[in-house]
C-alpha cells in the first residue's frame, strides 16, 4: 500500500447525501477478477448520457475538474452493498480524498484497506470546499490531521490505528501475522463441539 | 453492568486490542462467492500465502449464475468468476457447493440451511446482507474484499466495536402483514441510515413467536437501515432448526448449553433503544430509490422534501399523492436472501394457487437454494406457479439484482419480494418495489398492488 501524508490538490463537489455504491459503480461492471480498470464506470449513470457520450452536466465531465484527487461530498457515503470495487474505483480514477459528512460502516473500513483517506467534516466546512473554484488546491494534512484551504484550517479525527497504517503504508495482513502466537493461543482455548 | 447478547460473543473472540479501538477479532465461520472472492484469493497467489483454516470456509456460486440452462453461461466475465472460485477452491481447499450441487444457492441462505450458520458465532462474508445470519444469536457482517483476503489469510479481523441498538419489536402481527413489513416499516419510520455505526438486536414478544426464517428476513435488511449488523437471541426455535442439520456440532446437547450464555441481561444493557408495535402495521410498498421510501399499501406517496425525493419520483415515474394501487406492475420477483425460502413460497403459492397473473407481467420464481427448489417440487409449488403463469428457475440471487441474465426491463415497475430499490438494481432503468412475497403474489395477480389485509385475494 502506498503511503499518504500530505496531499495538495484540486478539488471536485459532488454535494449529493446517500451516494451509494450503486451510483459509485453499478454492477455491471463488477465483473472483473482484479482490482483495477474501473476508472472509466466510476459514477457511470451519472457520467454519461444513454448511448455512452459524457453527460455535460455532471461536474466530473468539467474539463477543469479532470485533475481533481479530493472528492468532497455529502452525508452516509458510500452506503449500499459491501463491495469493495466502489472504493478500487474511486481510486482507480484518481480519488486519493474523499470528505464527507459519514460513511457507510463497510465503505469506510473498504477505503481504509485501500489507502483512500475518507475524512469527516461538519457540513459548514464542507460547503465551504465545495465552493472553492475549480483551480484552487486545498491541503490535506494527514499527520497534523488538517484539511486547510486559502485562510482556512479545519481538523479531523481519525482513529490512530488507521492513522499509523497511511501514513506508513502498511499491508493489513503482514501486520497481523505478528500476532500469529495469540491466534493459536485463541484457537486452542475454543469451545469444541 | 448488565451486558448484551452482542457485548458477550463480542467480547469471547478478541485477539488482541483495547475496547474503544480496532480488536483483533476471531472469526469463526467465512462464507465465499464468486464475486467479491476472486482479488482476495489473487492477493493471497501474489503473496504466497495459505488459507489459515480451510475448514472454516465455506464457498457457493450465487451472484452470476444463470437460473435456466445453468451450465450453459453465456456471458464471458460470469464465467470467468464461476471459474477462477472453482479453481481457487481446490487450490487452497476450500470447501465449494459448486454449479448444480445439492448444497449450491444464495450464500445467506445456504450458510443456515446447511447448519453452519450457529449461535454464538462471528460470521463474515464479503457480502453487505450478511447480517442474515444474525438471527441466530451471531455476530454476522459483510466485509469487502480486502478483508476476505485478510480472513483467509488470518481467520481473523480487525474490528472497532459498534454501539449496541435494541429494536423492541412488540404487538400481534395483523393478518396479511409479514416480518417484511416490520423491517420495512422501521426503515421507513428511522430512516436508512438510522443504524449507522450500531449493532442491531431485535426484541419483544413479536420476535419470540417468529420462525427462524421470519427472523431472517428481519435481519436481513438491518442494512438497508444503516446497520452492519442486525440479531435475534437464540432460544429454542433457534437451536431446533439448527439441530440434525449437515453441519451442526455433533455434541448438540453441549453446543446448546454453550448458546444459551448469549443474551442480554436487561435492555439498560443497550446504548440506545427504539420502540415497535406492530399491532396496527399495514403492509409496506417502497415507491422510491431506497428502502427508506415506503409508505403503508394504503397511504399516498409523501410529498417532495428534497432533491432526493426529486430525483426519486423522476426516476420512478411516479407522483406524491398517488398509492401504491396505481403502480403499473409489469414484473414480478419472488426470491432473494430476503424472501426466496420455503415459508416464503409457501405463502406465495398459496396466495397464487387458482389465480393466473395479470396480462403482461412477466413473473421469475427463484428459490434460494437448489435444496428448497427440490423441497418446493416435493410439495407441488412449482406446479402452483406454473400453472398462474409464473416462471420456475433454478437457484441463485437472480433478479435481486441486475448481474446474471435475470433482468428487469428497462421503465418497468417490478413488485419484487428482493431488499433495494436503488437505481438500477434490477437492470438499467428498472423501478423495483419492494414488498412482502403475499403483496408481490397479488401484484402479480391484479397487475398493481392490492391492500391484502382487505381485499381477499
Ligand atoms: S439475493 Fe440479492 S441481496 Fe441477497 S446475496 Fe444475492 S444479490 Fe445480494
Amino acid at each position: 500500500m502506498q503511503a499518504i501524508t500530505t496531499i495538495t490538490d484540486t478539488t471536485v463537489p459532488i454535494m449529493k447525501e446517500n451516494i451509494d455504491t450503486d451510483q459509485l459503480i453499478p454492477k455491471q461492471f463488477l465483473k472483473n477478477i482484479l482490482k483495477t480498470g474501473y476508472a472509466r464506470d466510476l459514477f457511470y449513470d451519472w457520467r454519461y448520457l444513454p448511448g455512452g457520450k459524457p453527460n455535460p452536466d455532471f461536474i466530473l465531465n468539467d474539463a477543469d475538474r479532470q485533475d481533481a484527487t479530493i472528492l468532497i461530498t455529502g452525508d452516509n457515503f458510500g452506503c449500499g452493498s459491501s463491495r469493495e470495487h466502489a472504493v478500487w474505483a474511486l481510486k482507480d480514477y484518481g480519488f486519493k480524498v474523499v470528505i464527507a459528512g459519514g460513511y457507510s460502516d463497510i465503505f469506510y473500513m473498504n477505503s481504509t484497506k485501500n489507502g483512500l483517506l475518507a475524512i469527516i467534516l461538519p457540513e459548514d466546512q464542507r460547503k465551504y470546499l465545495a465552493s472553492i473554484p475549480a483551480d484552487e488546491k486545498i491541503t490535506v494534512d494527514l499527520p497534523n490531521q488538517e484539511v486547510r484551504a486559502e485562510d482556512k484550517t479545519f481538523s479531523f479525527d481519525i482513529d490512530p490505528l488507521w492513522k499509523h497504517k497511511f501514513v506508513n503504508g502498511l499491508d493489513d495482513i503482514a501486520i497481523t501475522m505478528s500476532y500469529e502466537d495469540k491466534i493459536e493461543q485463541f484457537e486452542q482455548g475454543m469451545a469444541k463441539f | 453492568m448488565s451486558q448484551t447478547m452482542f457485548d458477550k460473543i463480542w467480547n469471547q473472540h478478541v485477539i488482541a486490542g483495547e475496547p474503544g479501538e480496532p480488536q483483533l477479532m476471531y472469526v469463526d465461520l467465512q462464507l465465499l462467492h464468486e464475486v467479491t472472492s476472486p482479488q482476495a484469493f489473487e492477493g493471497l497467489r501474489e503473496n504466497h500465502r495459505q488459507v489459515r483454516r480451510p475448514e472454516r470456509n465455506f464457498a457457493t456460486m450465487d451472484h452470476n449464475v444463470p437460473t435456466v440452462d445453468i451450465f450453459n453461461i453465456k456471458d464471458a466475465i460470469s464465467r470467468k468468476q464461476i471459474e477462477t472460485l472453482q479453481k481457487n477452491a481446490e487450490e487452497f481447499g476450500v470447501r465449494l457447493a459448486g454449479m448444480g450441487s445439492e448444497d449450491q444457492g444464495i450464500v445467506h441462505v445456504i450458510g443456515p440451511q446447511l447448519g453452519l450458520t450457529q449461535p454464538g458465532m462471528i460470521i463474515v462474508c464479503g457480502d453487505s446482507h450478511t447480517a442474515t445470519h444474525g438471527a441466530f444469536g451471531s455476530i454476522a457482517f459483510g466485509i469487502g474484499t480486502s478483508e476476505v483476503e485478510h480472513v483467509l489469510a488470518t481467520q481473523t479481523i480487525w474490528q472497532t466495536k459498534p454501539k449496541t441498538m435494541g429494536i423492541h419489536v412488540h404487538g400481534k402481527l395483523p393478518h396479511g402483514v409479514f416480518a417484511k413489513d416490520i423491517i420495512m416499516g422501521i426503515i421507513a419510520r428511522e430512516g436508512v441510515a438510522f443504524g449507522t455505526g450500531y449493532a442491531v438486536e431485535f426484541y419483544g414478544d413479536t420476535i419470540e413467536r417468529m420462525s427462524m426464517e421470519e427472523r431472517m428476513t428481519l435481519c436481513n435488511m438491518a442494512i438497508e437501515g444503516g446497520a452492519k449488523m442486525g440479531s435475534v437471541q437464540p432460544d429454542q426455535t433457534t437451536f431446533d432448526y439448527v439441530k440434525g442439520r449437515k453441519y451442526a456440532p455433533k455434541k448438540f446437547d453441549e453446543a446448546v448449553a454453550y448458546w444459551k450464555q448469549f443474551y442480554t441481561d436487561d435492555v439498560s444493557a443497550f446504548d440506545d433503544t427504539i420502540d415497535f408495535d406492530v399491532s396496527e402495521l399495514a403492509p409496506f410498498v417502497s415507491w422510491g430509490t431506497n428502502p427508506g421510501m415506503a409508505v403503508p399499501v394504503d397511504q399516498p406517496f409523501p410529498a417532495i422534501k428534497n432533491d432526493d425525493d426529486k430525483k426519486a419520483y423522476q426516476y420512478v415515474g411516479l407522483k406524491p399523492g398517488e398509492k401504491a394501487a396505481e403502480i403499473p406492475i409489469g414484473f414480478a420477483f419472488f426470491g432473494s436472501c430476503t424472501n426466496g425460502r420455503l415459508s416464503d413460497l409457501k405463502v406465495a403459492a398459496k396466495a397464487i394457487k387458482g389465480h393466473h397473473i395479470a396480462k403482461g407481467v412477466t413473473a421469475l420464481v427463484v428459490p434460494g437454494s437448489r435444496a428448497i427448489k427440490e423441497r418446493a417440487e416435493e410439495l407441488g409449488l412449482d406446479k402452483i406457479f406454473k400453472e398462474a403463469g409464473c416462471e420456475w428457475r433454478e437457484p441463485g440471487c437472480s433478479a435481486c439484482l441486475g448481474m446474471n441474465p435475470d433482468k428487469v426491463p428497462a421503465g418497468v415497475h417490478c413488485a419484487s419480494t428482493s431488499n433495494r430499490n436503488f437505481e438500477g438494481r434490477q437492470g438499467a432503468g428498472s423501478r423495483t418495489h419492494l414488498a412482502s412475497p403475499a403483496m408481490v403474489a397479488a401484484a402479480a395477480i391484479y397487475g398493481h398492488f392490492i391492500d391484502i389485509r382487505k381485499e381477499a385475494i
